[in-house]
């Protein structure tokens, strides 16, 4: 099968700063995959380098089978979506959709009809005629959508089209975004450090840091399987609660002594012997009160803190000496000093690796 | 009690009578700060505008009531007279036809000169931002280096360049000097402000497919209105007000305005002329002045957006 975008081997450096390093992506075609991570860790380098903007010092990109290495943007079948909308302040919208189309020297029906379109399917007619520092944000952002748009190409690329844009436009636009993946199906590269742009746009996500893909999968694994104790700590908000000790097959021995069974675990490589571990569980994972019963692994706690977020409350509390925190609805009632049960499923949890902070 | 509590402790003069704070603050006007802010602006207005004020009437005077000593008095009978003398038939050495025709010299030497350089400053900063190539940045700070050598190291070399290009003496050999003079500077400033601009701007004219000249022209320019009309100012007064190379390369037919005015003043025949001399004056820096006035508040503006940076 025919990858859409398939990146070999890729490194980059700025002097001798290693900023990529022998990166290999394949993306398949009409795939949404996101670029996450921190900044500095060369997300939007690589969507740069993809994008011909930046010059690599070694590798190769393919885009729909051909390899544009040394092409130019323009000859790579991409369009590009910038945080800033890049808009020409000079031009009207309908000038700015054009632009490309112009200099390409289109035959001017086509460019009307292909502007036309855009438009349409952004419902922008009514900005044609205005500059763009008559546009609000998220008409900018749109018609800087637009503009990759009329480029009829294969690969939309994304450089944190929504960071510049309030909570509430972001999330609207986020929507209309995957609405409009829906409809063309074209190959989509998005790069974001916001995990809920991610975990709701991507088909795949691809988590980077200091240059290298840390995991690559879709969403759900993402979140409920992570690679490595990073990943785990890099997604979901409030971040996921470690705990420290060492496990044997069937235990989990915390630092303080407590222990916890661990037999449930699906253990992709069984420690042999006693081994330091950490342990993972994800705020929501941990039950509270009649619902914790059930579990194979319950507990006494002392609540620390709450706050209460609206539809749920956080908690914070201790076990095994750490402080960790669980959600829980909002119509439970609870107070600080309240000693309450607690409990998890270690199969919904996750273990690694202290050493090499590899998931076990 | 309450009242009391609430009132404002700077009420103005009425110190008796009590008001209670509301509103904007009162602003007095005669406050310490104020009177010496005022006096010292007032005073260096005058400072800077009595000259110009006693060339202008002088200029305006006969002879004979210029004798009289009065040189802050305003004219008896204005006229015209000197000014249209040195237009047109004051003595510059040799030749007696006024000033106009080192005022088309001038214009000569200005127009070509300050077109050249701040387009080419233009490509230089553009290309010096956006299409960084391999010792781009030796190339700028030795461009920059070349603006802090004073012009007299390089006098007698330049005169031998032009000499040997065949235009020592002509309005060539100043245009190009001007030009190449006027580059360091100029291109500092285009890169600058093309430096503000956002870089995503150019990445997406590149995606888009447009190429070196398209995203100058297209992109570039039509956004540069302010970073020229300051080039423009420094240029014009910069080219209009030189003396040393008009008089070291023009030769004695293309002599710009600014020499001609020196021969007028200096010219050693006769009882010196003070109202055609001021008359002179005035003309000459008639073209800085309107310069300044007319552009006052985009050179503020441009200033402020070219301001050195990164």
């Amino acid at each position: 099968m025919q990858h859409s975008v398939s990146i070999r081997d890729l490194s980059l450096n700025f002097g001798n700063v290693k900023v990529l390093e022998h990166l290999n992506l394949d993306i398949a075609q009409g795939e949404f995959i996101v670029l996450l991570g921190p900044s500095g860790c060369g997300k939007s380098t690589l969507l740069n380098c993809i994008a011909g903007l930046l010059e690599v010092s070694d590798g190769q990109i393919f885009i729909s089978g051909k390899n544009v290495t040394w092409l130019e943007p323009k000859d790579r079948g991409i369009g590009m979506v910038f945080q800033s909308y890049a808009l020409y302040p000079q031009m009207t919208v309908e000038r700015n959709l054009s632009f490309g189309l112009r200099v390409a020297g289109m035959p001017k029906d086509e460019i009307e009809r292909r502007v036309a379109r855009a438009a349409e399917i952004l419902q922008i007619q009514p900005l044609l005629g205005r500059k763009p520092a008559n546009l609000s944000g998220g008409q900018r952002q749109r018609v800087a959508i637009g503009r990759a748009l009329v480029r009829d190409v294969d690969v939309f690329l994304f450089d944190e089209p929504l960071s510049n844009l309030d909570a509430k436009l972001r999330s609207d636009l986020r929507v209309e975004i995957k609405r409009l993946h829906q409809r063309l199906k074209n190959t989509m590269i998005y790069v974001t450090h916001d995990q809920i742009e991610a975990l709701t746009l991507a088909d795949r996500i691809a988590i980077m840091k200091n240059g290298v893909i840390q995991q690559l999968a879709d969403p759900h694994t993402i979140y409920n399987k992570p690679t490595n104790l990073y990943v785990a700590g890099f997604i979901g908000s409030p971040s996921m609660n470690f705990i420290h000790g060492s496990v044997d097959t069937g235990t989990f021995t915390a630092a303080d002594g407590t222990k916890i069974p661990v037999g449930a675990y699906d253990f992709s490589t069984s420690p042999a012997g006693s081994l330091k571990a950490v342990l993972g569980v994800r705020p929501e994972h941990i039950l509270l009160g009649d619902a914790a019963q059930g579990m194979p692994f319950k507990t006494q706690a002392e609540i620390e803190i709450v706050e209460p977020m609206g539809s749920e409350t956080l908690a914070w509390t201790k076990v095994a000496g750490t402080p960790v925190t669980f959600r829980c609805s909002s119509d439970i009632p609870l107070a600080v000093g309240d000693t309450v049960t607690i409990g998890f499923d270690i199969a919904r949890g996750s273990l690694f690796n202290a050493e090499t902070e590899n998931r076990l | 009690m309450s009242q009391t509590t609430t009132t404002a402790g700077s009420a103005p003069a009425t110190s008796g009578n009590v008001v209670e704070a509301r509103g904007p603050r009162p602003k007095p006007f005669f406050t310490p700060r104020k009177i010496i802010i005022y006096s010292i602006l007032i005073f260096f207005s005058l400072y800077y505008l009595f000259p110009l004020y006693v060339m202008f009437v002088t200029s305006l005077k006969t002879m004979p009531e210029i004798r009289f000593g009065n040189i802050f008095a305003l004219p008896q009978a204005p006229s015209f007279d000197a000014w249209v003398k040195a237009w047109t038939s004051a003595c510059t050495g040799l030749t007696c036809q006024g000033l106009s025709p080192g005022f088309w010299n001038s214009v000569k030497i200005t127009v070509p000169s300050t077109i050249v350089s701040i387009f080419i400053a233009a490509v230089n900063g553009y290309a010096l931002i956006n299409w960084r190539f391999k010792g781009s940045e030796v190339f700028f700070a030795i461009l920059i280096f070349g603006s802090f050598i004073p012009y007299q190291v390089m006098l007698y070399p330049l005169v031998m360049i032009t000499r040997e290009l065949g235009i020592f003496g002509s309005l060539q050999a100043v245009i190009v000097i001007h030009t190449v003079f006027g580059m360091p500077i100029l291109t500092l400033l285009f890169r600058n402000y093309f430096a503000s601009l956002p870089q995503e701007l150019f990445k997406a004219a590149r995606v888009d497919g447009a190429g070196f000249w398209r995203i100058f022209f297209e992109i570039m320019l039509p956004m540069s209105l302010p970073i020229f009309v300051v080039a423009l100012i420094l240029q014009i007064t910069g080219i209009w007000n030189d003396f040393l190379f008009g008089v070291v390369f023009a030769g004695t037919q293309n002599y710009p305005m600014t020499v001609q005015l020196n021969n007028i003043v200096n010219s050693a025949q006769g009882t010196p002329e003070y109202n055609v001399n001021m008359a002179a004056t005035v003309l000459t820096g008639l073209v800085p002045l309107t310069v300044y006035f007319v552009s006052g508040k985009w050179f503020v503006r441009g200033v402020a957006a070219g301001a050195v940076k990164g």
